[in-house]
């Protein structure tokens, strides 16, 4: 035994070393991976970000390279802080500030030291950095706004921040991501994909080299460049049209439910959410609470919608076999109803009152009779409320539009379960929620859905969901913008609905608003709002409300106009309607006076009316 | 001399053959690990590579010498040698050179000598002269005293030196012990307490000792003939208890910190999450490291000089205590299993060739060239697999260092000359 026990113990060694090398590297071995190795550094390289187009090929966004002065703290030796601050054009104390910022963030992982210097500073600097060990500029880009126009719908990029990171983890720290519009709504196709380069490091993680020749590297592949359906030129007009004012112009192309404009107003430079002073600039705007500029008033404003929901009231009742188009009514400037004998009043002057003149003249008292008259059919009126409900929605109202703009409000049409819950002895009928009539009640909407009701209408009896996607490089747009969606009316309702708009432009509301030699049919609102000051219901000044279409004869542009407390709705939303339609038809401006009215408008004093904590009066023209 | 009668002398092949290809094998790798895409001079004498060919000329050639001095002048001269390896070992504290916070090199010019390294040799020999002494009989304690001072002595000097890991060697010469007739309770006992230090470390101070007092019982009980079996089981209970509470009381007074710190990795005692994080920066980083060196080298390894670990230095000390793990990452599975194969057929060849001797002086010796040899084997490879503690020893002839590598291809000679003598005894 003596003699054989060193032996056996060096056996038993030697084969417990080679159990144990087998279960390292063979049996647990991973798969190699040079993602996982950390001897290896993985560099990404950023794809151009896609390029986008306006309707007529006119380039609205690109890039522009950017350079940040990246610092490795661990790395930098000592050196003249006084030339270096002059070079960069930083104060000492920004200087300090950011070394031991950096410092106590990472000594070995590069920090941005100074971000987005201009190409100028950047060609001067290049070749000075070198002298500063641990300094170097890092290339990246940046968006580049080529137009002063759309901001609301073009959005913006900025870094993404974790939850980023966490939803999708093609995402690394310091990447850029669309934030707003359609750089969000496509962010997937404008993005592109990354590169990776793969860099052999040393365990100070300093680079000694390519790894295998850069073999294993994969190329970035550019972003898709997209096409929207903007019209540039129109999209100017419109808010150049609405300097001064808040609230938003909607153009759909009826045939197709392309948005040709979605002006947002107060509106700003896309090119102030760029670069250095991008943060600050985000600031100033969102600071800004009476004006919000950076709501896209054009999705999320919701107001109740006014007269221009006439229409809708009136084609259903056409629809339903409650009327035709010889009825007629006779409205004495008020409507009588209920047992109380509760009043509406009603401004069109009073006279005869059928389907095309209560159009043409706006009569409430029309409306309210027909609407009444619509919901006490046979059936229960839970019943006929729901399927006038449904009837309403059928036309994008009351719901999201499920398009491809990241943002929007469902506005409100109401069924009979809502007013069951708000009068729980169910004890309520047409009379009760009369208002829904004229559009004002529960009723509410957002301009995008006005436009898309009259984009409808002008198509007598479909429309196709509003986007702003035209074509995607390499790709289709997604299927649902080109499926048709029918609206259970019969067409020829809607051409007698048509007569009533086209008369508005001749002998009603809106017959000082025509334009030389385009046939338009449109229809006023002017639509009561209130606020709470102070805990009180307060009313303020109607808004402006048009909504139209041109030319009568195969529509090219149905177009929603919403002025904030604009008061009537011919005044200054119809005048903004009619110079759209001119601008976009004809391209040129012949209504020079009514240009000049409506850009030189300025209705500040309304917007500060709530804010003054003093009295005040409303819907003085 | 009338008539010089010719000494013949068979140098074992099989030694030689494995030493040139581990010092080969060695030079290269200590190449890889030190070269990140920089050309190659070896004759360049401020690389690691380049010093090391020159570390293992000079031992070749020493080693030369050492094999044509005769026999009869190492048995003579051994205690002597030891002598003076301990008074170096002592200057030390006078002139040394203190590298890592351990006292144990002299500064010689550009480079550096690592006396301990040739205590291993001097000891060998002493020990070796002590037991082929006629007088010596090792079943009488004084002479177990005597043994015991030898090897101990060192110890004390390089531990009181802060080198505990070059300590530890020593400890392997009780296999010579045991083979030259040590009685058997001794390595029952050693044996004994190292199993129970290690349980009480690993599972609690309780459980160590009921399961070494329940074991002590059922073993004494189930030996027939054993006389005073009460007596003894009460005894040799109370040492095991002394061992448990012995265990402790040096893990938590006298261990200094760092040495603690690798018994909880190489066990795994350390629960507190936060911990284990900050150890895995630090102590543990070498370990992690060297095992993923390893472990991305897969069944045949990467290729030389294509270690990724390996050429951004991810494993400090790669060169010297873990390079091994190069060996690992570069030649695979593969690689490392050859590696194993020829350190094991190198010592067993040396137990071999030692049983075979003619006398006592070169069976003893060579038993303790073929100790020292696996203890470094067996800690060195054990570390860097993660199966023992982290003791920073070399890999004998693999790892970088001119010390090292000198008194290793002396303590080798010095075996082959006193083997390839032994044609000439009878």
């Amino acid at each position: 035994m003596r003699k054989i026990l060193f032996l056996l113990i060096v056996l038993a060694t030697s084969f417990i070393f080679i159990a144990r090398l087998y279960y390292l590297q063979v049996y647990a071995s991973e798969p190699y991976s040079i993602y996982e190795d950390n001897a290896i550094g993985k560099v990404y390289t950023y794809p151009k970000r896609g390029y986008i187009y306006d309707r007529n090929n006119q380039l609205l966004v690109s890039n522009q390279p950017s350079y940040d002065v990246m610092i490795v703290p661990g790395l930098v030796n000592k050196m003249d802080t006084i030339e270096f601050c002059n070079l960069l054009k930083i104060s000492k104390d920004y200087f300090i500030n950011k070394i031991e910022r950096t410092g106590k963030y990472s000594k070995k992982i590069p920090s941005v030291f100074l971000a987005h210097l201009s190409k100028e500073d950047y060609g001067f600097l290049a070749e000075k950095i070198r002298k500063f060990d641990g300094f170097y500029i890092q290339k990246r880009n940046l968006r580049q706004y080529n137009t002063r126009i759309g901001a609301n719908v073009l959005g913006y990029v900025a870094e993404v921040n974790r939850s980023n990171i966490e939803k999708d983890n093609y995402y690394s720290q310091g990447d850029i991501i669309g934030k707003q519009g359609v750089e969000l709504s496509y962010e997937k196709y404008l993005r592109g994909e990354k590169g990776i380069k793969f860099i052999q490091k040393d365990r100070f993680n300093r680079d000694i080299g390519k790894f295998n020749d850069g073999k294993n590297d994969i190329n970035s592949i550019a972003g898709n460049d997209l096409t929207i359906t903007i019209d540039s030129q129109l999209q100017d007009y419109g808010e150049l049209l609405m300097s001064n004012k808040k609230g938003a112009i909607v153009a759909i192309e009826p045939e197709s439910g392309e948005l040709l404009a979605l002006v947002s107003a107060p509106s700003y430079n896309p090119n102030l959410l760029v670069g250095r002073e991008r943060s600050k600039n985000y600031y100033e705007l969102y600071k800004d609470s009476i004006y919000r500029p950076l709501i896209d008033k054009g999705l999320l404003s919701t107001f109740p919608a006014g007269s221009p929901f006439k229409i809708i009231v009136g084609l259903i009742a056409l629809n339903e076999k409650i009327i035709n188009d010889k009825n007629s009514i006779y409205c004495d400037g008020k409507y009588i109803y209920g047992k109380k004998k509760k009043s509406m009043k009603c401004h069109c002057g009073g006279g005869y009152r059928n389907i095309y003149n209560g159009i043409s003249e706006s009569c409430n008292s029309y409306f309210a009779d027909i609407y009444r008259k619509t919901i006490s059919k046979e059936n229960t009126i839970s019943e006929n409320f729901d399927n006038w409900s449904t009837n309403v929605k059928s036309f994008g109202l009351g719901n999201y539009l499920n398009n491809d703009l990241p943002i929007g409000k469902k506005g409100m049409i109401p069924n009979s379960d809502f007013y069951d819950r708000w009068y729980p002895d169910f004890r309520w009928g047409p009379t009760t929620n009369l208002s829904n009539s004229i559009g004002q009640g529960e009723i509410l909407v957002t301009p995008i859905q006005l436009a898309n009701m009259m984009a409808a209408v002008a198509n007598k009896g479909f429309y196709y969901t509003p986007h702003i996607i035209k074509k995607i490089e390499g790709d289709s747009i997604p299927l649902r913008f080109r499926i048709r969606k029918d609206i259970n009316i019969e067409k020829e309702y809607f051409d007698v609905v048509e007569v009533g708009l086209a008369e508005v432009m001749k002998s009603g509301t809106g017959k000082l608003l025509n334009v030389p030699g385009i046939e338009i049919c449109g229809k006023s609102g002017t639509a009561e709002n209130f606020t709470k000051i102070n805990g009180k219901k307060t009313q303020l000044t109607d808004h402006s409300i048009f909504v139209a279409y041109a030319p009568k004869k195969d529509p090219k542009i149905a177009i929603a106009v919403f002025v904030e407390n604009g008061y009537y709705g011919s005044t200054w939303a119809g005048r903004i309607s009619s110079l759209m339609i001119e601008k976009y038809i004809k391209g040129f401006t012949t209504l020079k006076k009514t240009e000049e009215l409506v850009i030189n408008k300025n209705l500040s004093e309304e917007y500060i009316k709530p804010y003054s904590n003093k009295k005040f009066t409303i819907n003085k023209l | 001399m009338i008539g010089k009668r010719k000494n013949f002398l068979r140098l074992d092949w099989v030694i030689i053959l494995v030493y040139f290809l581990l010092i080969g094998f060695g030079i290269g790798n200590i190449l890889s690990s030190s070269v990140s895409g920089e050309e190659i001079n070896i004759f360049d004498l401020t690389t690691l590579y380049g010093k090391q060919i020159l570390y293992a000329s000079f031992a070749i050639f020493l080693g030369f010498i050492a094999i044509s001095i005769e026999v009869k002048f190492y048995e003579r001269f051994s205690s002597v040698f030891y002598l003076i390896s301990i008074l170096i070992l002592i200057s030390l504290f006078f002139f040394g050179k203190r590298v890592n916070g351990a006292l144990s090199w002299f500064p010689l010019g550009n480079f550096n000598l690592q006396p301990s390294e040739f205590v291993k040799i001097t000891v060998a020999l002493a020990v070796s002269k002590f037991i082929s002494d006629f007088q010596t009989d090792l079943t009488k304690i004084i002479d177990q005293s005597k043994l015991l001072l030898i090897i101990v002595i060192p110890i004390l000097i390089i531990i009181s030196q802060n080198d505990t890991g070059s300590s530890i060697v020593f400890f392997s010469l009780f296999f010579v012990l045991y083979r030259e007739g040590i009685s058997q309770n001794y390595i029952k006992s050693i044996f004994g307490i190292i199993i129970i230090s290690i349980s009480t470390l690993k599972f609690s101070l309780l459980f160590s000792s009921l399961i070494s007092i329940l074991f002590v019982t059922l073993y004494y009980l189930s030996k027939k003939r054993v006389r005073y079996k009460i007596f003894k089981i009460v005894s040799v209970s109370i040492l095991c208890l002394i061992t448990c509470f012995g265990t402790i009381f040096s893990y938590e007074n006298i261990l200094k910190n760092h040495q603690r710190n690798y018994i909880k990795v190489w066990l795994d005692l350390e629960k507190d999450p936060i911990k284990i994080k900050k150890m895995e920066k630090t102590i543990l980083y070498n370990l992690n490291e060297s095992k993923k060196a390893i472990s991305s080298g897969g069944l045949t390894g990467k290729g030389y000089l294509k270690g990724t670990r390996t050429m951004g230095n991810f494993v400090p000390a790669q060169h010297s205590d873990y390079i091994f793990s190069t060996v690992g990452e570069e030649w695979g599975f593969l690689g490392s299993v050859f590696i194993i194969i020829l350190y094991s057929l190198l010592i067993i060849r040396i137990i071999y060739l030692s049983e075979n001797q003619k006398n006592k002086f070169s069976r003893v010796y060579g038993y303790s060239t073929a100790s020292i040899l696996f203890i470094h084997f067996f800690i060195n490879i054990g570390m860097v697999l993660g199966l023992t503690p982290t003791i920073g020893i070399p890999l004998p002839f693999l790892s970088y260092g001119g010390s090292s590598l000198i008194a290793f291809t002396l303590l080798l000679s010095i075996f082959l000359r006193l083997d390839g003598n032994k044609i000439n005894e009878w």
